[in-house]
Parts: C-alpha cells; sequence; structure tokens
C-alpha cells in the first residue's frame, strides 16, 4: 500500500462528503467551460469568433444553455418505454462521474486541517474500475436508444454502444503495458511509478493506442458515427429533449474530461510536474500540483477539439475495421514486447540479449510493414480491372470509364 | 416497324468527355506527413483574424449598388418625381408594390406633370428586392438605399406607404403640394434644369 493510500484511509467522513461535493462541483465547472471552450476554438480554427456574447468573452455561454435547455419541452414519445426513457439519461449521467473517484488530481494538500490528497478513494483495482463504470454508462446510450421506441435512436444507440465496447477493448489493452511497469493497478501507485519517466514516454505506443480509443470511447470526432447527421440525426439521443438530453450532454462532456484526466494519470504522471518543474510542487502548499494536472487535462481536451476541427467523419465499418484489426492486434503484439523486455531484465539478461531482441522486433515491425504495403499496392492494381460489363442497352448508358479501365 | 420503338438519341458528348478524362483509382493514398498537413492548418487558423463581423456593434460597408430598401426621390424644388404610372408595380415578380395614380390638380400639384401616386406601398414581406422596380421607373423616382435593417416585429409594419418611402427634405425644397417651378413643364423637370425652388411656389393658390 503506497504512503498515499494510508494518507485516504484515515479520511474522516465528512472530508469525504467534501471531497465528493467537489468532485461533482469540479466536473459541472469544467463541463461548462469545457462547451464554451470548445466552441470557441473550433470557431478560431474556422476564421469565426464562437460565442462572445454571455458574460465576459462569452464565458457564461455554457449556464446560458444548460438554463435554455432545462426550460424547453420535456417530450416523451408515444411508443418509448417510460420507465427506461427516463432511466437512461440518468444511468448515463451518473456513471459519468464515477471515474473521477479514483483520479488524483493534487499531490498532498492540507484540505481542512487534515493531510490528504484530492481524490475520493484509493482503490487496489482502481483503473479496472474506471473501467467498469465506463461499462455501466454504455447501458444509459443503449436503454435511451432501445426506448425511444424509434429506429434512428435504435440504430444510433447500437452504433454507440458496438463503438463503445469496442474500443474499450483496445482501450483496457493499453493499460495493461502500464500495469505491468508500474506492477499495480491503483492510480497512485501508478502515478507514484512515473516519477522518473512518465509513461507517456516509455510505453509510447500504449499511449498512442490510448489517445485514439478515447476518443473512440467518448463517440467523438472523427468517431462521432452515433450522431451522423445525415444518416442517424442525433443517434441515441434524437427523442431526447429539455433536462434529459441536457444529462446526455453533461455525460458525454465529463466523460471526455474522464477519460482526459485517465490519460493524464496513467501517462502524463497525474498531478506531478513536468521534468524539470519539480519545485512547483510545493507551491501553494501543494495545491498548485492541481494546476498541474488541469493542464495536462485541457491538454488532452483541446487534443479532441482538435481532432474534430481537423478531421471528417470515418465510415462506420472503416471505424470497426480500425478497432478490430489495427488497435487491437498492434496492442497485443506490444503488450507481448513489454512483457519479454520485462523478463528478460528481471532474469538478468546480457544489455546485448536485450539490444538484439529489440533490434529484432523493430525489424519484424518494418517487414510486416513492406508486406502490407506492396499487398495493398497489388489488390489497388486489381481494383482498376472492373468485370467485362454487359453492352449499354438504351435508357442505360455506358459507364465513363468502362473503356480506359479495360486498358 | 422500328418507327414506334423509343430510339436514343445519338451523341457523343459522353464518349468525348470519357476519352479525355483519367480513369479514376479510388482514394489515392498519400503520404502519413501528408495527412498531418491538415492539423497545421486547422492550429496556424486559430491565430488568424477572424472574418466575423460583430455586426450589430460594427455595420459592415455594403457595396456601392446594394439593393437595400427603396427610396422615393424628389426634383430639387421639393415635388415628387413618381407620377403613378405603376410601372414598378407591374415589373414587380413578386407583387409587393401598390399604386394608386391620381391627377395633379393646381390645388394639389404634388409632382411635375399631370399624374403623381396617390397611394404608394411596398410590402417588405414580399419583396425580394430584385430590382425590377427600379428598372421599370421612367423617371428614376423610384431607386434602392444601401439601408438593409428593415426587419420589424408586425407584419403591418412591413407593408411601408408613402411617408415612409419618400426622400427626406433638403435644402432648397419645399413640401408639396405646390406648383411648378415658373416658367417650366415636366420636360424641364426631366432634363433636371430645375436646382432648387423658386419663393413664388410657396404662394397657397
Amino acid at each position: 500500500m503506497s504512503e498515499y493510500a494510508a494518507m485516504l484511509l484515515d479520511d474522516p467522513i465528512w472530508l469525504i462528503a467534501v471531497k465528493g461535493l467537489m468532485i461533482f462541483a469540479l466536473c459541472v465547472l469544467l463541463t461548462l467551460m469545457a462547451i464554451w471552450s470548445e466552441r470557441r476554438i473550433v470557431a478560431r480554427m474556422q476564421l469565426r469568433v464562437g460565442p462572445n456574447r454571455v458574460g465576459p468573452f462569452g464565458l457564461l455561454q455554457g449556464l446560458a444553455d444548460g438554463v435554455k435547455l432545462a426550460l424547453k419541452e420535456d417530450l416523451i414519445p408515444k411508443a418509448a418505454d417510460r420507465v427506461v426513457f427516463i432511466l437512461a439519461p440518468i444511468i448515463s449521467a451518473s456513471t459519468c462521474f464515477l471515474a473521477f473517484a479514483v483520479i488524483p488530481m493534487t499531490g498532498k494538500v492540507i484540505l481542512f486541517g487534515e493531510e490528504t490528497v484530492m481524490q475520493l478513494t484509493d482503490l487496489p483495482v482502481g483503473v479496472l474500475y474506471i473501467l467498469a463504470a465506463a461499462s455501466v454508462g454504455v447501458y444509459g446510450i443503449v436503454l435511451a436508444g432501445w426506448s425511444s421506441g424509434s429506429t434512428y435512436p435504435l440504430l444510433g444507440g447500437l452504433r454507440s454502444s458496438a463503438q463503445v465496447i469496442s474500443y474499450e477493448i483496445a482501450m483496457g489493452l493499453s493499460f495493461v503495458a502500464v500495469f505491468m511497469c508500474a506492477q499495480s493497478m491503483s492510480t497512485s501507485d501508478i502515478v507514484a511509478a512515473q516519477s522518473q519517466w512518465w509513461n507517456a514516454v516509455v510505453l509510447f505506443p500504449s499511449f498512442v493506442i490510448y489517445v485514439i480509443s478515447m476518443v473512440g470511447e467518448t463517440n467523438r470526432a472523427p468517431f462521432d458515427l452515433a450522431e451522423a447527421e445525415g444518416e442517424l440525426v442525433g443517434g441515441f439521443h434524437t427523442e431526447y429533449s429539455s433536462l434529459k438530453f441536457a444529462l446526455f450532454f453533461l455525460a458525454e462532456y465529463v466523460n471526455i474530461i474522464a477519460v482526459s484526466a485517465l490519460a493524464t494519470t496513467l501517462f502524463l504522471g497525474g498531478p506531478s510536474a513536468p521534468p524539470g518543474l519539480g519545485f512547483t510542487e510545493s507551491w501553494l502548499g501543494g495545491w498548485f500540483t492541481f494546476v498541474w494536472s488541469m493542464v495536462k487535462v485541457f491538454g488532452f481536451f483541446f487534443l479532441f477539439v482538435w481532432l474534430r476541427g481537423t478531421l471528417p467523419r470515418l465510415r462506420y465499418d472503416q471505424f470497426m475495421k480500425f478497432g478490430w484489426k489495427v488497435l487491437i492486434p498492434a496492442n497485443i503484439a506490444w503488450i507481448i514486447v513489454v512483457a519479454t523486455l520485462r523478463l528478460m531484465t528481471q532474469q538478468g539478461a546480457s544489455q546485448f540479449m536485450i539490444a538484439s531482441f529489440t533490434g529484432g522486433v523493430v525489424l519484424a515491425v518494418l517487414i510486416a510493414m513492406t508486406l502490407y504495403e506492396s499487398s495493398k499496392k497489388r489488390s489497388e492494381e486489381a481494383a482498376r480491372y472492373l468485370p467485362d460489363l454487359p453492352e449499354p442497352s438504351f435508357p442505360v448508358p455506358a459507364l465513363p470509364t468502362r473503356k480506359e479501365v479495360g486498358e | 416497324m422500328s418507327g414506334s420503338e423509343l430510339q436514343p438519341k445519338r451523341s457523343d458528348a459522353i464518349e468525348k468527355a470519357a476519352a479525355q478524362s483519367v480513369p479514376a483509382t479510388g482514394q489515392e493514398p498519400s503520404g502519413f506527413f501528408k495527412q498531418l498537413q491538415g492539423f497545421w492548418v486547422t492550429f496556424s487558423t486559430m491565430f488568424k483574424k477572424p472574418l466575423t463581423i460583430e455586426y450589430p456593434e460594427v455595420k459592415p460597408e455594403v457595396q456601392p449598388r446594394f439593393h437595400g430598401r427603396h427610396q422615393l426621390n424628389r426634383y430639387e424644388d421639393g415635388l415628387e418625381k413618381c407620377i403613378g404610372c405603376e410601372l414598378c408595380a407591374w415589373a414587380c415578380p413578386a407583387d409587393a408594390i401598390y399604386v394608386e395614380g391620381e391627377s395633379n390638380t393646381s390645388e394639389n400639384q404634388v409632382s411635375p406633370g399631370e399624374r403623381h401616386a396617390k397611394v404608394y406601398q411596398i410590402n417588405y414581406l414580399r419583396c425580394i428586392f430584385c430590382g425590377l422596380c427600379i428598372e421599370a421607373c421612367p423617371t428614376r423616382a423610384l431607386t434602392m438605399t444601401s439601408e438593409y435593417e428593415i426587419a420589424d416585429d408586425k407584419r403591418e409594419k412591413l407593408i411601408w406607404e408613402k411617408e415612409d418611402l419618400l426622400a427626406p427634405l433638403r435644402k432648397g425644397m419645399l413640401p408639396p403640394p405646390h406648383p411648378m417651378y415658373p416658367g417650366a413643364d415636366h420636360h424641364t423637370y426631366y432634363r433636371g434644369e430645375i436646382k432648387e425652388s423658386h419663393p413664388s411656389q410657396e404662394v397657397k393658390q
């Protein structure tokens, strides 16, 4: 048990309650800020200004939107299953907060005279708990889609849940290497294990895969197929309005912040300062570490916005293919490499052995890539030749490229 | 007999176009780093000046020949140019203009010549700002201004009457009705030879 975990154990009940309240307030506040900053940043990327009317710089736009949503008419479709229809947004909005319970947001600080860490609790299986909470959140989506009693929400709900579940696998696999490095699943241990090098550097492939899969996991652009307007209107929340829609909206943004915070914890050293700035960790009685964790979380949030501003939406089959045929196999291969390297160091293999193993892996990857490229080129060549088409008969005209393709 | 059968219209346009075109090979894979260029585009755009015009605070400059709201012009002595001919109403594709003409009398001389508009209405709920009315106007009585803030909250308010559309009286202009400039007729007015009102025009007859 780490030092932090012991410290958290002797927290009095009232402190735990205060922390829970603070986490909730922080999440809601961050959501409001996230909505505002996302709209402002995307606007700037598109040479627009974005919301700048409500409050200074439009900062209160999120609040105004929330009030507007709350005052709107609350519709429940006739075909909807009323109980489940109402339950679904509640499941979504309540589970999204759960992940924050195990995320450390500061180093050691003093709160109301108690020495503690801004982290609600420290479970020995903290990260698994986050995965579990995220999985329960899927119920919100799938139940919302099903209970709406309408086609588009059903399709959108199925898509969303398929997407979240598939990317959760890639996500979970990218944790494995982290667990092996930290030899623990508790978030505070993982943060402590990164005191030398951040996992983002040591386990760079895991980091990349996690960042990709967290975008897929939160249904965000370019993986926001569940709300592909042209195909599915709004996806699973098409039939929702007023506060129930606001709950989904809240859940989406809290989820984004949660996966960003998780990425910060697992790969960027959590609340610890960036290398070279370690002296800042004692500023403000340790509270300055909160700034570092927020800076890192915002960095990930900016990445989300940047992706949204840059990339077009993927096709559903491409997205699934990418998840199952690229991310998951690559992740498994990487885990095997990490495990082998770990075992070799533990059993005292020589430097030469480790170096030659690494070289062999790199060589194998290069060969695989070359083979893949050439096979792709060959299949593309083949695709250029169309089979013999029937002679055009009026009123169907000949295909324009028919002659050229045959040549 | 084959004449009863539908025959395709012969044209070699498609064949010609096909001969010139290069067959598509599907998605051309571009390099990984080339794809990353898009990220730089959006990132660098953030630091450019936005194109947005903060409208209610900053009024945009419109083009010189902007089609804004209409105006009924006056001659330099204040008489109206509109002769109530209804050509604008006839030209209007949206049927937005309603004109009722009336004869000028010596007591009620509103415009030079024989006739003037008793009623002149433009319905801005219908107007499409095409400017065909301006082209139709034989006396340049009807022109368009660069004013574009016409929106209102009542349908009735969007039917503009003659008083709303008439150009303001400038220096040297007298509010009609008043007699024409001494010794002038509508030709003189039309040629623009009347530069200001004459003291005798104010005299009520």
